[in-house]
């Protein structure tokens, strides 16, 4: 199980996958905005995500769970 | 001259502009968005009006709210800044419909210049060299068209700025990769889907040249800046002169840029965008931004020139301070970001530290100071730290110091990014090309 956290204060801008999904080492799963950047942020490791914990458009803070992937 | 000036900007650009403004007898007004109620330059203001809540479309960008502003205040003019509505061509239209006084270009000029393909155009009329590339839109991820350009080929958005929506594609497959990126960045950042397709300059410098015009309808150049350390596509460090221009290639660049600004009624500052092949001393034109550049700094470091102060007499309708353009030495501007040295990703927080270099070959542009708070809903500028010498080796080793002397904690910063280009043989040198932070991090 891997758990995803954000690296930064950002915005939710995409939300790639869903809950249930397979995804390999290196597939976006969100991607966020910050200081008027994209952030993809990747699967490090491949899966299925089992939980995903933020929405579009949610403001995230430093260290919050993205996604686990079992 | 106006007795009041809003400021419609936050940030570094904001207080340097507020600076000039105030200094001239001239009142200041600042507009803050929520996020933005402690920082220096709205404290520095005469006056100082909130405007909305940190998201910049509900602050920064909405034009109901900044006139609003200016009406309580009784504001006589806007100066934009950069960025924001600097180059929306509806917002200056409003400005003077509202009987206010836009420190801007014409409205029509701002639009001629905002449509890269347009702009393209109007400048390939006026004489001005530009890339092999397309005339109008291109409508989807054309291969013949790539084909007759010739790749490398940058695929752009119409309507960007700012390094954004820009892709470069080396073969087919790269292509449509790039025009989907461009196409995605085109509709939702500038709301604008047309792509133009370029040829791309591999080892070119990226040259502007500041240009300025009078209110008796003049056009100056007042020299390069030299912006090829750049990282996606975004400047990080800009100087002048150029390493890459010769005195020859330089005149030639400083006449076009003259032409470029009679061809659209040009008034006030702008800078004209090109590329450099150095060894060729060849250039073609890249975009025209229509209003005061963040490197300004370092033209007014060699010309001795207060450009805000000559926008500001210009829009008024009067002459401006100087006579003739001398400029002396080398000037070198870095900019101070809110993100990690390495990867260059952005890094939000709370200042903890702040101590700023001084001296007097070194000028800081910032926009904040120990306690504000980094936000991630703005660009990661913190600061633009300038140094001047007689020469490029002196301004080198002013930079070193510079560098070493600035204390911020709190965010990371591209602080020890600098150090490590102070020490690379290629920027050392002065021979180096747009793709030499990618080169450091390859």
């Amino acid at each position: 199980m891997s758990e995803v956290r954000a690296e930064m204060v950002a915005n939710v801008w995409k939300v790639v996958v869903a809950e249930g999904d397979a995804v390999e080492d290196g597939d976006t799963l969100v991607i966020l905005e910050s200081m008027k950047m994209e952030i993809p942020v990747l699967a490090e490791d491949p899966g299925t995500v089992v939980s995903l914990k933020v929405a579009e458009g949610d403001v995230i803070q430093e260290g919050h769970l993205i996604a686990v992937i079992e | 001259m106006f007795e009041s000036v809003l400021v419609a900007n936050r940030g570094e650009i904001a207080r340097r502009v507020i600076r000039t403004v105030r200094a001239l007898g001239i009142k200041a007004i600042a507009v803050y968005s929520e996020a933005d109620a402690d920082l220096p330059y709205v404290a520095e203001a005469d006056e100082a009006v909130l405007i909305g809540p940190a998201q910049p479309a509900k602050s920064y960008l909405d034009m109901d709210a900044v006139m609003e502003a200016a009406r309580r205040t009784n504001a006589r003019a806007i100066h934009p800044g950069y960025g924001f509505l600097a180059e929306n061509a509806g917002f200056a239209r409003r400005v003077v419909d509202d009987g206010l006084i836009w420190i801007g270009p014409p409205p029509e000029a701002i639009a001629a210049m905002g449509d890269k393909i347009s702009a393209r155009n109007l400048m390939e009329r006026a004489g001005v060299p530009v890339a092999a590339g397309t005339r109008e839109p291109v409508p989807d991820a054309d291969a013949a068209v790539a084909a007759g350009i010739g790749y490398p080929v940058m695929v752009k958005a119409a309507g960007g700025g700012g390094g954004i929506g820009m892709s470069v594609a080396y073969d087919e497959d790269g292509l449509r990769k790039a025009y989907d990126t461009a196409r995605t960045r085109a509709e939702r950042f500038f709301g604008n889907p047309d792509i133009l397709l370029e040829r791309f300059v591999e080892r070119a410098r990226h040259v502007e040249i500041q240009i300025l015009g009078l209110a008796d309808g003049t056009v100056l150049a007042l020299g390069e800046r030299d912006c090829s350390v750049q990282r996606r596509h975004q400047k990080v460090v800009e100087e002048t002169p150029s390493t890459g221009v010769g005195p020859e290639l330089r005149s030639r660049m400083l006449s076009a840029a003259v032409r470029a600004g009679e061809a659209v009624g040009y008034r006030g500052a702008g800078t004209v965008e090109c590329l450099v092949d150095p060894v060729a001393q060849e250039f073609v034109f890249l975009e025209m931004n229509t209003r005061l550049q963040v490197e300004h700094p370092v033209t007014e470091l060699v010309t001795g020139i207060d450009l805000v102060e000559q926008q500001l007499l210009v829009a008024a309708g009067e002459p401006v301070t100087f006579t003739a353009v001398e400029p002396r030495g080398h000037a070198i501007e870095f900019r101070v970001y809110a993100e990690d040295p390495r990867r260059f990703l952005p890094s939000p927080g709370e200042i903890t530290v702040w101590e700023e270099p001084a001296g007097e070959v070194i000028r800081v542009d910032s926009g904040y100071e120990a306690g504000n708070k980094v936000t991630p809903f703005y660009d990661p500028l913190l600061a633009k730290l300038c140094v001047y010498g007689p020469d490029r080796a002196q301004a080198l080793a002013t930079a070193r110091d510079a560098v070493e002397a600035f204390r911020i904690e709190g965010p990371k910063t591209n602080l020890a990014f600098f150090t490590e280009l102070l020490a690379n043989p290629e920027f050392v040198s002065g021979d180096y090309d747009t793709g030499l932070v990618d080169r450091m991090r390859a």
